[in-house]
């Protein structure tokens, strides 16, 4: 068993992939509980998808690739905020035709703009979390303690903004930066994973292990916590996984963590199916015992002994 | 004194709120009234600068109130706040203090002193540590109120805080109104009903995309007022 587990640790690319898994696990789970309250999990979807269009222009430019990511990334939630607030055009709608226009944008410039034919879509989409180089790794590092450093600095703040908006906004807040910072973040995240699971999946890795983790605690930090533990903890399964089943290493991580999400889904103490469902049996026992007792004292009520 | 002069708002193109202008004397207890959709969300939203204006000024003490946010106090509708965020009762209280205690500090013990008093003055100290989601209607406006209260603002604004509350609770946000009133603070509050609960403020503003009437009970609810805003079946029932 021991050696079932140490073996994979001896390869470096194995080393460097559980290095890189447990910081985005991290990392995910903490921007991902943001999404979770703010119910962004679709606006997620879409950025992740947008990033694409930055990727040949990056490329021809001679720019890193996670630049170009970026900048289309926040560039598809500002077209989709001024499509939103400028038209009757409903949010879903808008998500729907911002993502496959960005998808469909870089599709053509990896055609059309010279040598920008040598990215490798198929990549970009699915990811190898066994391709990473160390470079990848301290970058991860570094956006994870950042990340970390930011949410502690403006914990407050962003606990007023997330839970009531327009109350933050009454009170003075700039909570117009607050919502772009968050989107930022995310897309940096979002950015920061491409390698890993690719675009199709990076947002299971923002969404499971914070929903998980909003089935079994009741306080945002909490959520923060418990989902790095179930982010990191997918991540090193799911890896194990894919080295032993030879299956795709994202999809595989994407996997580990929704079995993870429907364990708690059936098993949370406070919420779970399965849990509900014994507590409901529980109490139509209760009831049923009840109801033969009353028929037990009517019956004592009206018997001939009562009677004086 | 509350000063709102020709307040007016568009929303893609439709005009929501018309030319609203009145004033409101320092420590009065002011209802708005009004049929759904008569823009009484949004003209404390725009008072508040929440939405775009399209024109109006809002003073308050003889300044733009904007640049006075941390002197008021403002409760949203219960349907715009979403019930299910995982946030304890103290903390949600706490919220109060967040602009006041500025970046990157965390609170002091005047702050957590001031949420105390605040809840308890709501009674709703003992559930401190419930999530906000377990808690019933008028429990959680409660905690609202709290929240308000532990701003020690000058202006309030409640955003129907009557609705979907238990009798208790109706009880203790009726006290506590009449207390900020006697400590000389100014209270905006929209009401949903047209019934007794009327009688408790010192003035009433009928609105309907703008001002119908504006005075005390008598000179509002009258049947040609409420019939400008109403209809005329509605009208009938109350005048």
């Amino acid at each position: 068993m021991l050696d079932w587990i140490i073996e994979p640790l001896s390869l470096s690319f194995m080393q460097r992939a559980l290095m890189l898994g447990i910081l985005l696990g991290i990392l995910c789970a903490i921007v991902g509980s943001y999404m979770i309250v703010q119910q962004m999990g679709m606006l997620a979807h879409a950025i992740s998808h947008s990033v694409m269009a930055g990727l040949p222009i990056a490329y021809v430019v001679g720019v890193a690739l996670s630049i170009g990511a970026l900048v289309a990334g926040v560039i598809s939630a500002l077209v989709l905020y001024l499509i939103e607030s400028r038209s009757r055009v409903k949010t879903d709608a808008a998500m729907a035709l911002i993502l496959t226009s960005f998808v469909a944008i870089g599709v053509v410039l990896v055609s059309i703009l010279p040598g920008a034919n040598r990215i490798d879509l198929v990549h970009i989409l699915f990811g190898n979390i066994l391709g990473v180089t160390m470079t990848e790794v301290w970058w991860s590092l570094a956006v994870t303690v950042v990340g970390i450093i930011l949410v502690r600095l403006f914990f407050k703040e962003l606990l007023f903004y997330t839970f009531d908006p327009k109350g933050a906004q009454a009170s003075g807040m700039p909570v117009h930066w607050y919502n772009a910072s968050l989107i930022t973040a995310m897309t940096v995240t979002i950015v920061v994973c491409l390698p890993t699971v690719g675009a199709l999946l990076v947002v299971a890795l923002l969404v499971a292990p914070a929903a998980t983790a909003y089935l079994l605690v009741k306080e945002l930090h909490q959520i923060m916590w418990v989902g790095s533990i179930i982010g990191a903890l997918s991540s090193i399964v799911g890896m194990y996984l894919s080295y032993y089943l030879d299956a795709p290493s994202g999809a595989s991580i994407v996997l580990v963590s929704f079995c993870f999400f429907c364990l708690a889904f059936l098993f949370s103490p406070s919420e779970g199916l399965l849990v509900d469902l014994w507590t409901q049996r529980q109490r139509s026992h209760l009831t049923d015992a009840d109801e033969v007792d009353q028929t037990l004292v009517m019956q004592r009520l009206n018997s001939p002994e009562r009677k004086f | 004194m509350l000063e709102i002069q020709n307040l007016s708002v568009d929303y893609k193109g439709n005009c929501v709120l018309s030319n609203v202008s009145f004033l409101v004397p320092m420590g009065q207890l002011v209802g708005i009234i009004g049929p759904n959709g008569a823009g009484k969300s949004t003209l404390v939203e725009a008072i508040l600068n929440l939405v775009p204006v399209t024109q109006g000024v809002v003073r308050f003490k003889g300044m733009p109130l904007k640049r006075q946010l941390l002197q008021t106090a403002y409760v949203p509708q219960r349907s715009r706040v979403d019930w299910d965020y995982p946030v304890t009762v103290w903390n949600v209280v706490m919220m109060a203090q967040t602009v006041q205690t500025g970046l990157f500090k965390g609170f002091s013990q005047w702050a957590r002193q001031q949420t105390r008093t605040a809840l308890e003055r709501v009674d709703m100290y003992d559930l401190r540590d419930r999530p906000i989601g377990e808690l019933s209607g008028g429990q959680q406006q409660r905690v609202f109120l709290a929240r308000a209260l532990a701003k020690e603002a000058e202006l309030l604004i409640f955003d129907e805080p009557f609705t979907a509350v238990d009798r208790k609770t109706e009880d203790i946000i009726f006290d506590i109104f009449q207390e900020l009133r006697a400590e000389g603070k100014t209270l905006l509050v929209i009401n949903h009903d047209l019934g007794d609960s009327l009688a408790i403020y010192d003035q009433l503003l009928l609105l309907n995309k703008h001002l119908i009437a504006q005075g005390n009970r008598r000179e509002v609810v009258t049947s040609d007022n409420l019939e400008r805003a109403y209809g005329r079946g509605l009208a009938r029932v109350f005048a």
